[in-house]
């Protein structure tokens, strides 16, 4: 389970990278869900997230999630890379599986790396 | 797979590991005077006298293979089955089979679906279609269902021509009743509605979808490349809603652009049945197909390297995207897709167009014949395939019923959904009709005329 230590985490399994400002879904969340066929981004340049509020729908071969937005912040960018290879959520879900970039974050209420492993182990029990 | 009833012995077995003393133990929760009541049933019959009783209450019917010349049309037409269709549809493999979730053992199930799909999009002229509908009605409310999912709620408006079948606009309603959206175009002036320029000015940016018919429910035919252009130039998606015979001959609705095509399937190969099971088709552009409702079979190879076929896209559906899906439909209408497939399987491309051609030829024939009828008109001037409205001396009733006297199933009362085509009888001929029955049609309408 890869779990980097520069970045941050939520209990809904949204990783956040405080030096980009990108969002994304975590390795376990991926191998969760299983292979990923369908990402939709469901907000736009210039909309203000507020924690908690949905940021994309996907869609596996065996499930549907949603990803929520880790922190409260303004969306300035989306990866429009993701309508075309879903599967790079899978394949490279801290590099080129990005989903949103914000600016204006802060990172209180998140997860270290250390917590998010601890949060992983226990729910395999 | 053979069916073999549990022996009592099982029986006990299984009651024992519950804990159940006995089987009417099972029913404790149902209080006492409920648990088995008295039922005023006759007595019960042989299967020789039921089969009698049936027999009878079935002599009741007037049927159109035998007892009658129909003209009516009006969303469900009299078309010709082939003898093979039945025969295909009547195995137990299929009449018996159930949903293809398990595809190791449905491999039959999937690829005749998965054929009906194919020949739907070719029919249609679109990129890809879902394994079915259960009506046209349902097929069309699904066109709705999946642009408001398309655009996520940021457009609220459809634009619904008028001369789209009046019973899938009444179900449109019930579908989008508390889904607080605005539904346009229904009310235009008839004299506006041979002009689907007229829905032009409804569509705006808040539109969602426009939805005409193709032939309209009058029988008329309208090419909408210039309203499709119109529409997505203020990126609304349109939907037509086509017959499928008429199809196999004219320009498809994918060469005029539509996003979406749906309609009723029932004229491929589906009998009338007093109004079902029927069959609604739906097909799409690929970059839709997230957002499309209803099952799906794609093609794919197994670990050997095999084709096979399997449900695909199954996240879409309700069942496991839940609250989020585009509509609550995950299933379809499998036996009756598979009679539509084999109907065109058989007729073919060349077949299809000859049923098409001879529904145009013996309809324009008829509309000559009947319009030369002293108190009858041919009531719209636009080209049409295989129905057009006349207006008539008398009520439409009346008419109708003269001509069931004389063995005739009239035409559909246009005046019960159109007041403003009050006394104009909607007309459908198809290849079953032959010229002596056309010609009959026209004389005992030339005597009602007199009467």
């Amino acid at each position: 389970m890869n779990i980097p230590a520069n970045l941050k985490f939520t209990k809904t399994d949204e990783w956040f990278d405080p030096a980009t400002g990108k969002v994304g879904l975590t390795d376990y969340a991926q191998s969760q869900l299983s292979d990923i066929i369908f990402v939709e981004v469901v907000v736009a340049v210039g909309d203000a997230l507020q924690t908690g509020k949905p940021i994309a729908s996907v869609e596996s071969v065996k499930a549907a999630a949603e990803s929520y937005a880790p922190v409260t912040a303004k969306v300035a960018a989306i990866n429009e890379e993701l309508a075309n290879n879903p599967e790079v959520l899978n394949s490279d879900p801290y590099g080129q599986g990005w989903m949103v970039k914000v600016e204006g974050a802060d990172v209180a209420g998140l997860l270290d790396s250390t917590a998010y492993t601890k949060y992983c182990e226990e729910r395999a029990q | 797979m053979t069916y073999i009833p549990h022996s009592l012995k099982e029986r006990d077995a299984m009651l024992d590991t519950i804990g159940v003393k006995s089987l009417e133990d099972l029913f404790r929760d149902v209080p006492k005077k409920y648990r088995f009541p008295t039922l005023h049933l006759s007595p019960a019959l042989t299967e020789m006298e039921a089969a009698t009783e049936l027999a009878e209450l079935s002599l009741g019917n007037d049927n159109i293979r035998t007892d009658l010349v129909s003209f009516l049309g009006a969303g469900a037409y009299n078309h010709y089955i082939p003898a093979a269709v039945d025969a295909i549809l009547r195995r137990g493999e299929y009449s018996t089979a159930y949903t293809p979730y398990q595809p190791e053992i449905s491999q039959g199930t999937l690829q005749a679906i998965f054929e009906y799909q194919s020949l739907i999009a070719a029919l249609t002229g679109m990129e890809v279609s879902n394994a079915s509908h259960y009506d046209g009605a349902t097929a069309v409310a699904e066109a709705v269902n999946m642009a408001y999912a398309q655009f996520r709620g940021k457009r609220m408006k459809i634009v619904l021509s008028p001369a789209v079948n009046p019973q899938y606009r009444a179900v449109l309603h019930t579908y989008t009743q508390d889904m607080s959206l605005t539904i346009e175009g229904e009310n235009l002036p008839i004299s506006q509605i041979p002009d689907p320029r007229s829905l032009i000015n409804l569509i705006d940016a808040y539109t969602a979808l426009v939805i005409v018919q193709y032939p309209d429910f009058f029988g008329r035919l309208y090419d909408f490349t210039a309203l499709i252009e119109a529409a997505h130039a203020q990126g609304a998606l349109v939907c037509v809603v086509a017959n499928p015979i008429a199809l196999g001959l004219l320009k498809t609705p994918g060469e005029m652009g539509a996003d979406i095509v749906a309609g009723e399937g029932q004229p491929l190969g589906i009998p009338l049945s007093f109004g079902g099971p029927y069959l609604g088709f739906f097909a799409t552009r690929k970059q839709y197909i997230h957002k499309m409702a209803g099952r799906l079979v794609g093609e794919t190879v197994d670990t050997r390297g095999q084709r096979a076929y399997v449900l695909t896209l199954t996240a879409r559906e309700q069942h496991i995207k839940r609250e989020r899906a585009t509509s609550n439909i995950c299933t379809n209408q499998g036996l009756m897709a598979l009679a539509a497939a084999v109907y065109l399987s058989l007729l073919g491309r060349r077949g299809l167009r000859q049923v098409a051609d001879l529904c145009y030829q013996k309809a324009h024939y008829a509309a000559e014949k009947i319009a030369r009828i002293p108190g009858y008109s041919v009531s719209f001037d636009a080209p049409f395939f295989h129905e057009f409205s006349i207006g008539c001396p008398k009520p439409v009733a009346e008419i109708n019923a003269a001509l069931l006297e004389h063995g005739f199933l009239g035409g559909y009362d246009l005046g019960q959904d159109y007041p403003a085509l009050n006394g104009q009888m909607l007309l459908a001929v198809t290849e079953m009709n032959t010229k002596d029955e056309i010609d009959a049609l026209a004389v005992v309408l030339a005597e009602v005329a007199h009467d």
